[in-house]
């Protein structure tokens, strides 16, 4: 009989249902009493870090509003691993009408239920990164402009997985997809294209936003609450990797989460009206080498015919990010 | 109460009476005086419980008007050519989720070339959506039609499209009934979803179906087509006991069609919306010059009432369609429909495409056209005044 050797899980982890903490510190995940919005049973790939990513969102907004919730989901992975006719993974009101429209269709709920004069009831807009920053970008600018009462979560993996790896807006520069192909003079993405759409929904002066990963869930959680404490336009961003468009282990997906914040690839800050209020400081900085590295996607730098001059373009990528988002506590570099 | 009124302001008032629950529109000529209307009228409190959204694109409107709507609540929407294109995918997607939506369409030309005046291709588009659409052929009708649409959607729990010619009928002054709330009350009672999302019964809508289920869930959207066709008679019965007049105007049959002297005419020409309005004064004069002749109006195109239309022109010998469309390539849109409706019946038949973009489709071109049909002089496809000199050679 083979032995599993235990994990020392409480120093330096963010691990689910720590121990050593009080009950009002511990995640809503670590809460036997939780009430699962999306159950087990789906059909997401194994290290699905949208699927994580989903179910800390909407259990957490399940035990802020005391089960309030009403869920409109766009077109994509989540919407296809959850509801192949006839079984459904959601245990919420969740409406699903097509990929570029989730804001609005959100907006109508909220609409709908103010008119009705149910405002306890709230409303959760959740799509990938191509249903939010390209395709349904447009209702999207609409439902923030108007400030309507929904919170919009986007799970960008940064590619359109569910149709098998495309390139989307989101996709970071260099990284190879089935339509940014790792070759010619410059393979994968193009430089100064796509859009980081924090910035563009900070640019509309929403009530909050705020980026986050599924490797720190009390970060994810806390603002999750947050958000649910605002009326108006909400916007979350969490970076979720992909093990299918990544090209990385189904394992190392809370791994990678975290390297794109150490690395500063990945900012992970608030902003509150128009104005950044906080920004996560990386405890222990990396080069971007260790986050790009384990992902195949980005195979096309490294090795014999590896392009550093690419690396050094990414690294600087992470070196302004860090520098714009205030990333590093200030007196900590040596 | 009778009233001096442009169409689109009756249009809005008619839609008040409604208690709609939701209102979001995207501005689009011909359609904006009725949201314009309809802004003013939820802002001071004429409708209840009622929220007025001004969105950024028609497909946000259509979109929003899908998230109300299955939210529960009573849900109108207005637009015209190139933006009921634009929010073509959420108009599939309204009645493939069988929501009780009621949009006006103040039918417009689609460009290219852009043009902002009326014909019939933006709605005729979309005859294959799924939707019911419902053709006015004044302001009465269309005024009253929008009551009846709801009363439709609701028992079918499928969306409606309410066609009112643009600027022809939409910005048209005229002395109508404009419809009373207790009337609209008697008739349209209070929305009962059939489904909807509540958070003390959870439920999934809008799920993946694949090939083992998506052939079963078409048939019953045709199937919702065909429960509409039956109950329309019915309730436009009851229409007119409530208001004492019939929906689709004075020579109303079953709610379907119009019927403007059709009984034992050697001729019929068939059509949709405004233009009925001139023909019926263009028949008038010709069956007192002894011509045996008269209109079929459409009021009912989705459902089509096939079996209505074969028995109002059966015994006819000649059939006119027409158009305010056309499918390019082959011809007529609504004639086809008429064909198949009169399969094997010896029927002369043959299409008119008329007043496109606009075009002012006169008595005189009118009667000219009928001539020449009834003595068979006619192409199966002609174009009204088509002026051939422009045509390059």
């Amino acid at each position: 009989m083979t032995v599993t050797p235990l994990k020392f899980y409480q120093v330096g982890s963010f691990a689910v249902g720590n121990r050593l903490l009080t009950d009002e510190e511990r995640s809503e995940q670590s809460n036997p009493n939780r009430v699962n919005a999306l159950t087990s049973g789906h059909r997401a790939c194994q290290g699905c870090g949208e699927a994580l990513g989903a179910r800390y969102v909407l259990d957490t907004a399940m035990a802020a509003t005391d089960g309030k919730i009403m869920a409109v989901n766009a077109t994509g992975c989540l919407e296809v691993f959850s509801t192949p006719y006839p079984e459904t993974s959601w245990r919420i009101p969740w409406l699903h009408s097509l990929f570029g429209n989730a804001a609005a269709v959100a907006s109508g709920v909220a609409t709908a239920l103010k008119a009705q004069g149910k405002t306890d009831i709230r409303v959760i807009a959740q799509g990938g990164d191509g249903g939010t920053v390209d395709i349904g970008f447009g209702p999207l600018s609409g439902m923030w402009e108007r400030n309507d009462d929904v919170l919009y979560v986007c799970y960008d993996n940064e590619a359109y997985m569910n149709t098998g790896v495309q390139r989307s807006g989101a996709t970071p520069p260099a990284a190879r997809t089935n339509t940014s192909h790792a070759s010619g003079p410059e393979p994968g993405a193009h430089f100064n294209q796509g859009k980081f759409l924090p910035l563009i929904a900070m640019a509309h002066h929403i009530p909050y936003v705020a980026t986050a990963t599924v490797a720190d869930l009390h970060d994810l959680e806390a603002k999750v609450k947050k958000a649910m404490t605002f009326r108006g336009a909400r916007y979350l961003h969490i970076l979720v990797p992909c093990p299918l468009g990544w090209g990385s282990r189904s394992d190392e997906t809370i791994m990678l989460s975290r390297a794109a914040v150490e690395s500063g690839f990945f900012p992970v800050f608030e902003a509150e009206h128009g104005v950044m209020t906080s920004s996560k400081k990386i405890r222990r900085r990396i080069p971007v080498e260790e986050y790009l590295k384990p992902q195949k996607r980005y195979a096309h730098l490294f090795g014999a015919n590896g392009r550093p001059d690419i690396v050094e373009r990414l690294q600087r990528i992470a070196d302004h990010n860090i520098e714009q988002y205030d990333l590093v506590e200030k007196g900590a570099e040596e | 109460m009778r009233k001096q009124i442009e169409g689109s302001q009756a249009i809005a008032q008619s839609v008040a009476t409604c208690r709609p629950g939701v209102i979001c529109a995207y501005p689009i000529s011909p359609q904006t005086h009725i949201v314009e209307a309809l802004d003013d009228l939820v802002r001071r409190g004429r409708i209840e419980h009622c929220e007025f959204l001004n969105v950024e694109s028609e497909f946000g409107a259509m979109s929003v008007a899908i998230g109300a709507s299955a939210a529960g609540s009573r849900v109108y929407t207005a637009t015209a050519s190139q933006g009921l294109l634009y929010m073509v995918e959420a108009v599939y997607n309204a009645s493939g989720l069988g929501l009780p939506i009621v949009m006006t369409v103040a039918n417009r030309a689609i460009g290219a070339p852009i043009n902002i005046w009326n014909d019939h291709t933006d709605a005729m588009s979309q005859r294959d959506s799924g939707w019911i659409q419902l053709y006015a052929q004044d302001n009465q009708a269309a005024a009253d039609l929008h009551i009846f649409a709801f009363r439709l959607a609701e028992r079918v729990s499928m969306p409606v499209m309410v066609c009112m010619d643009g600027f022809v009928l939409t910005h048209a002054m005229e002395q109508i009934d404009v419809p009373e709330q207790e009337q609209a009350d008697a008739f349209l009672t209070p929305f009962v979803p059939r489904q909807k999302l509540d958070v003390d019964n959870p439920v999934s809508i809008g799920a993946m179906v694949g090939p083992e289920a998506f052939t079963e869930v078409r048939w019953l959207a045709h199937h919702k087509q065909l429960e509409a066709l039956a109950a329309i008679p019915g309730l436009a019965e009851e229409f007119a006991g409530v208001f004492g007049r019939r929906a689709a105007g004075p020579n109303d049959h079953l709610g379907l069609v119009t019927d403007y002297y059709t009984e034992g005419a050697e001729t019929v020409v068939v059509a949709l919306g405004a233009t009925i309005g001139t023909l019926e004064d263009v028949i008038d004069e010709l069956r007192e010059a002894g011509t045996s002749i008269g209109v079929l109006g459409i009021t009912s195109y989705r459902p089509f009432p096939s079996a209505v239309i074969r028995e109002r022109l059966q015994h006819a010998k000649r059939v006119i369609v027409l158009e305010r469309a056309f499918a390019v390539g082959i011809g007529g849109v609504v004639d086809a429909d008429i064909r198949m409706s009169l399969m094997g019946l010896d029927i002369a038949q043959n299409t008119v495409v008329a007043g496109l973009g606009g075009r002012a489709i006169t008595r005189a071109s009118l009667r000219d056209i009928i001539a020449k049909s009834i003595a068979g002089d006619v192409e199966p496809l002609t174009f009204l005044d088509l002026n051939e000199g422009m045509i390059p050679a």
